[in-house]
């Protein structure tokens, strides 16, 4: 009893908490300068289209490489805590449409996934995105096909790479340029063109690699219990 | 206009906490994690809109000379992408914590975890 009166006091006082951010909102007109700048530097000195991207990459790259040390530390938790089971499961035969239809479907899927992640930089989308839809095919795989069968150590070899070839390229920046993770050290290209933006579309491909390995690591390991 | 999504984001959040509050079954709590997070990411968004304004990306829609009258702000976008993914990993670490206890006790009940109840 004492702890429902304490958790709807709880919840009164964090709702308390957002009231000033609903009583004052106001809808902006016009950018924050620091907004402002992005955009203006996005277009002006990166010659990336995607300004989220250069956000992403660039601007707030730091931030960009803890949240892939998120991901990883979350990725060698799941890979900890579920460790591989030999138990085989009895699973009916996959039937040949299924199996043939679903192998046509993952080449498609794999291909959309580096799609995405290699035009980061000039349409929607990015490395997180391009490795999500990376995982995505190798779960169509996984829930439709009885004996596949995901090489680990191609996996931890990728994801490793990846995610060593994103730091040195930030320590190239820091030699070459004036600052960790910048990429003016690539020449910078036409406006709009896929080899242009600087080394945006290198970093932004390894993310890409890293976070698709590493999504596929969480699956397989979860696809084993 | 906005507002209505800002609102909708702060009940969503309240509604998580609510339930990871209120529910005895671990994966409820995980699944009010989930929902106070999609909470928190639609609060980010709703506060760098604004009004007639499209996507930051230079394209037909938008020229590169006047793109600063043209996007949104492009920083909230890139912070709810990024955490968007982390709280997939976050959500499949938490539901691997799940299945591990369940292995341990057989119960997916808060209750019968005591060990760190004070």
């Amino acid at each position: 009893m004492i702890s429902r009166i304490l958790i709807i006091l709880g919840m009164v006082g964090l709702f308390m908490i957002f009231l000033p951010i609903i009583t004052n909102f106001h809808e902006s007109q016009n950018l924050r300068e620091l907004a402002v700048n992005y955009v203006e530097g996005s277009v002006n000195e990166l010659n990336t289209p995607n300004i989220v991207t250069s956000v992403v990459v660039t601007y707030r790259g730091l931030d960009t490489l803890g949240e892939v040390t998120v991901l990883f530390l979350a990725t060698v938790g799941v890979g900890l805590l579920l460790k591989r089971r030999n138990g085989k499961q009895v699973r009916r035969p996959v039937s040949e449409l299924l199996q043939t239809t679903s192998s046509f479907l993952f080449a498609l899927i794999i291909m959309l996934g580096v799609y995405i992640f290699t035009h980061g930089h000039l349409t929607p989308g990015g490395g997180f995105q391009g490795g999500v839809v990376i995982a995505s095919g190798f779960l169509l795989m996984m829930l439709s096909n009885v004996n596949v069968k995901i090489n680990r150590t191609v996996l931890h070899v990728v994801e490793s790479f990846s995610g060593t070839i994103y730091v040195l390229t930030g320590v190239v920046g820091l030699v070459l340029t004036i600052g960790f993770l910048n990429p003016k050290f690539l020449p910078l290209g036409d406006f709009g063109h896929l080899f242009s933006a600087c080394a945006i579309p290198v970093i932004y491909s390894f993310i890409g690699l890293k976070v698709g390995s590493e999504l596929t690591n969480i699956l397989d390991t979860m696809g084993g219990e | 206009m906005m507002i209505s999504t800002l609102i909708l984001g702060i009940t969503l959040l309240l509604i998580g906490i609510y339930a990871m509050l209120t529910r005895k079954n671990l994966i409820r709590i995980v699944i009010g994690f989930s929902i106070a997070d999609t909470g928190t990411h639609i609060i980010i968004v709703s506060l760098g809109y604004i009004k007639g304004r499209t996507a930051p990306i230079i394209d037909g829609a938008v020229d590169a000379a006047n793109a600063v009258q043209r996007v949104v702000d492009p920083i909230p976008s890139a912070l709810v992408l990024t955490a968007i993914v982390i709280g997939l990993a976050v959500t499949a670490l938490m539901l691997s914590f799940v299945v591990e206890m369940h292995r341990k006790k057989k119960s997916l009940s808060i209750d019968d975890y005591q060990e760190l109840k004070w």
